[in-house]
């Protein structure tokens, strides 16, 4: 219960729920190492079209340009050797609309999280991604009465081109980043989702996705267009099993909220402490809508996501809520970017990190606001929570405003759990991994106030998991 | 059987000895009284006993229902029955009273089994009623932003929800004024029986004119001087400490 204690007690990062594998057994397998063959081989399997098939060679080159971003992010990036990486491993292109036709494997990998109950519970439609593909993909009917399209990659930008095409790679060009390229080359799953004019979901949608292989890399791709007036509210939850090797999880998500549409986007990521998770997130917010991300970023050795939203549209509003934890090993390097293009947008950055034992958290913010625009509004808090003196955060928030009509408010605090908290608590008759629990509880508490409540009580289980894990 | 026995404990922090040979016993549903100047090792005996890791402990036992709780876990010691009340209560943000309690009282609980919520507030707001707290006050972080106090009746509130078998409060008087002590000193009052007992750590007199100790104790340099019913309460408060560590100095001088 002393510093020392503390450290090395300190809570590794397993989530035992995820941390279980089946023996594989694929029918389709790019094999090792990344080549024009291998992007070749995942465009035959999915039958691209031509324009898909260039978008990805393109995309090749783009990756291979790019250096990585080691002059200013985390060194342990260069570790990433991506001809040991398998990128592409499915059992099958079609996804089953029943449970029942899902391979045993793969039905039971879901039920051991959880995702069949849920749906039953409160979900209006799950897709279900195992390594490269979906294994499931259920929706509601009355949505799709209504015209609601929810599907994998493949089959949207196949079957709907005309929806999906104008925006695909638009909010999140190919050469944003190295990551952004790779996933462009061998993006696979993900969801495609179109919501028609002024059709409000009622219930979220959701999506899992499952690492099964090791060595293994997950490169799915997700799509999200609210039309005019539209609501949609979108979970996404992930975790791996935990291999000795690094995994690496790289997705893109393009959001498109147009004229007074509505997205909120919902992260519950729980990797294990071998994968990379370096993810691109951004979304377009149209004249008087609104796009919310909350992410919430537990386990992974090292993840890099600041989720976006361009506010192109007058009144246009975006918001980041995050929660990050950190625990021993661990490096979580998230934040968020706003960039304002039109008058009376307003944006909101809320951001938690929690570091634990030699658990790393930063924050990196960019808030960026022209010189010509008028009534825009920035807020920004980052607090962040120590739990022992070894652990370390950093903040970096970039705010470039001008103009004269324009506020930004940005505030910061660091607070740490003190030995003496613990002792306190542990008086009261709490374990020390309860009490610590409960502390981490705490400082997120208010921020967990505005997620929605199936989510919140997902967060909570994750949370005291991961800190009462390796203490009891 | 004794609730509490502290044998010849000799305690240090830092290379300096605070408890020196300290002993006390606290016999079954007994109320002692523990005062003594400040500096002299009260918190530090209080922190001992419930497992407090800075402190070594150089030789000596405290037996709590005859079984020696150092070395144990403060959870531990907890669950076996001990309570602080401490001299200063940690902040704790964001966690509700409510919710504190509770998962103190889930911890409790065996494997499987789980609280009754509604019982729960039940017994939470008729015992916060008792100690005058405001029903708002359980959605309040723990501690946060109180008034020392605001604090203090959190502690007993705390106590009282717990059920423990020997309660240690520390200096609970300091920060009450005189209606606070009163609704405090109820409180404790209506926790004394047979199977629990009370060490009342205190520097002044007035708290015992509400909980009446069975036995008072004074401490001073790490151990206990004196010990006698009441009115030695009373007495020292007229005389003044300097009147026993005066006593107490001649009587050593002269060994
Ligand atoms: N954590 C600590 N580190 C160093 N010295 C301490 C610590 N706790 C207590 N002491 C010292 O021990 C002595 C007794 O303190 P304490 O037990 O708080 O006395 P009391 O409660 O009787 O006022 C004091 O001299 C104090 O400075
Ligand atoms: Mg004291």
């Amino acid at each position: 219960m002393s510093e020392t204690h503390l450290q090395n007690e300190a809570i590794h990062v397993d989530t035992e729920r995820g941390n279980f594998s089946y023996p594989e057994n694929y029918e389709f397998d790019a094999g090792v190492g990344l080549t024009e063959d291998t992007i070749k081989y995942i465009s035959d399997v999915k039958n691209d079209d031509d324009w898909v098939r260039e978008f990805r060679l393109k995309a090749l080159e783009v990756f291979r340009k790019k250096p990585m971003p080691t002059n200013w992010a985390d060194k342990d990036l260069e570790n990433i050797d991506f001809d040991k990486i398998r990128y592409y491993l499915s059992k099958g292109q079609t996804p089953s609309r029943s449970w029942d036709e899902v391979p045993d494997d793969v039905k039971e990998t879901f039920e051991r999280l959880g995702i069949p109950e849920q749906e039953r519970k409160f979900l209006a439609g799950v897709e279900a991604q195992f390594d490269s593909e979906a294994a499931y993909s259920r929706m509601k009917e009355d949505l799709e009465k209504e015209g609601v399209i929810f599907v994998g990659s493949t089959e949207g930008l196949a079957k709907y081109p005309e929806i999906f095409r104008p925006y695909f790679g638009k909010v999140i060009p190919t050469a944003d980043n190295k990551f952004s390229a790779l996933n462009s080359a061998t993006f696979s799953g993900g969801s495609f989702i179109y919501v028609p004019k002024g059709v409000k979901l009622k219930q979220p949608l959701q999506a899992y996705f499952r690492i099964n292989a090791e060595n293994f890399g997950q490169f799915e791709r997700t799509l999200i267009i609210a039309d005019e007036g539209a609501e949609i509210t979108y979970m996404e939850g992930c975790t791996a099993p935990k291999f000795e090797t690094a995994t690496l999880h790289s997705a893109v998500v393009e959001l498109v909220a147009l004229k007074n549409a509505k997205i909120q986007y919902i992260t519950v990521q729980n990797w294990s402490s071998n994968v990379f998770n370096l993810v691109t997130k951004r979304g377009l917010a149209d004249e008087g809508a609104e796009v919310k991300w909350i992410d919430c970023n537990i386990g992974s050795r090292l993840t890099m996501k600041y989720p976006g939203v361009v506010l192109k549209g007058k009144g246009a509003r975006g918001e980041v809520l995050s929660i990050a934890l950190a625990n021993d090993g661990q490096h979580q390097d998230t934040g968020a970017k706003m960039m304002h293009l039109a008058d009376n947008t307003t944006s909101n950055i809320i951001s938690k990190s929690i570091s634990i034992g030699k658990g790393r958290s930063t924050y990196r913010g960019q808030v960026h606001m022209p010189k010509h625009l008028k009534n825009c509004k920035n807020n920004t808090e980052c607090d962040a929570l120590l739990i022992n003196t070894n652990s370390r955060t950093d903040t970096y928030p970039a705010i470039t405003t001008r103009g004269q009509n324009n506020t930004v408010q940005h505030e910061a605090s660091v607070s740490k759990v003190s030995a003496e908290q613990i002792f306190y608590m542990m008086q009261r008759g709490l374990s020390e991994g309860e009490a610590m629990s409960l502390a981490v509880n705490g400082f997120v508490n208010d921020l967990m106030k505005a997620f929605p409540m199936e989510y919140s009580v997902e967060l909570k289980r994750l949370i005291d998991m991961e800190m009462e894990g390796s203490v009891g | 059987m004794n609730t509490l026995e502290v044998r010849n404990l000799t305690v240090s922090i830092e290379g300096e000895t605070i408890l020196k040979n300290f002993s006390l016993t606290i016999p079954k549903g007994e109320v002692h009284a523990l005062m003594g100047p400040n500096g002299t090792g009260k918190s530090t005996l209080a922190k001992v006993m419930a497992g407090h890791e800075d402190y070594t402990v150089e030789s000596g036992e405290v037996l709590l229902e005859g079984v020696n709780v150092l070395g144990k876990e403060p959870d531990e010691i907890a669950h076996a029955g001990l309570f602080l009340a401490f001299q200063y209560p940690l902040e704790i943000p964001g966690v509700s009273i409510a919710n504190f309690i509770r998962a103190a009282r889930a911890a409790r609980l065996p494997e499987g089994e789980a609280i009754n919520a509604v019982e729960f507030y039940k017994e939470l707001y008729e015992k916060m009623d008792a100690l005058k707290m405001d029903r708002k006050f359980t959605a309040r972080s723990l501690n946060e932003g109180f008034s020392g106090g605001e604090k203090k009746r959190c502690e007993i509130l705390q106590m009282s929800m717990l059920e423990p078998r020997l309660c240690v409060m520390d200096e609970t008087d300091s920060g009450l004024d005189i209606d606070a002590l009163k609704i405090v000193s109820d409180g404790v009052n209506l926790m004394r029986g047979p199977d629990r007992s009370f060490l009342v750590i205190t520097h002044y007199q007035r708290l015992l004119d509400y909980i009446v100790p069975d036995v008072v104790h004074v401490m001073y340099d790490g151990q206990i001087i004196r010990s006698g019913d009441a009115e030695l309460a009373k007495e020292l408060e007229s005389k003044g400490y300097d009147w026993i560590k005066e006593a107490h100095e001649a009587a050593t001088a002269g060994v």
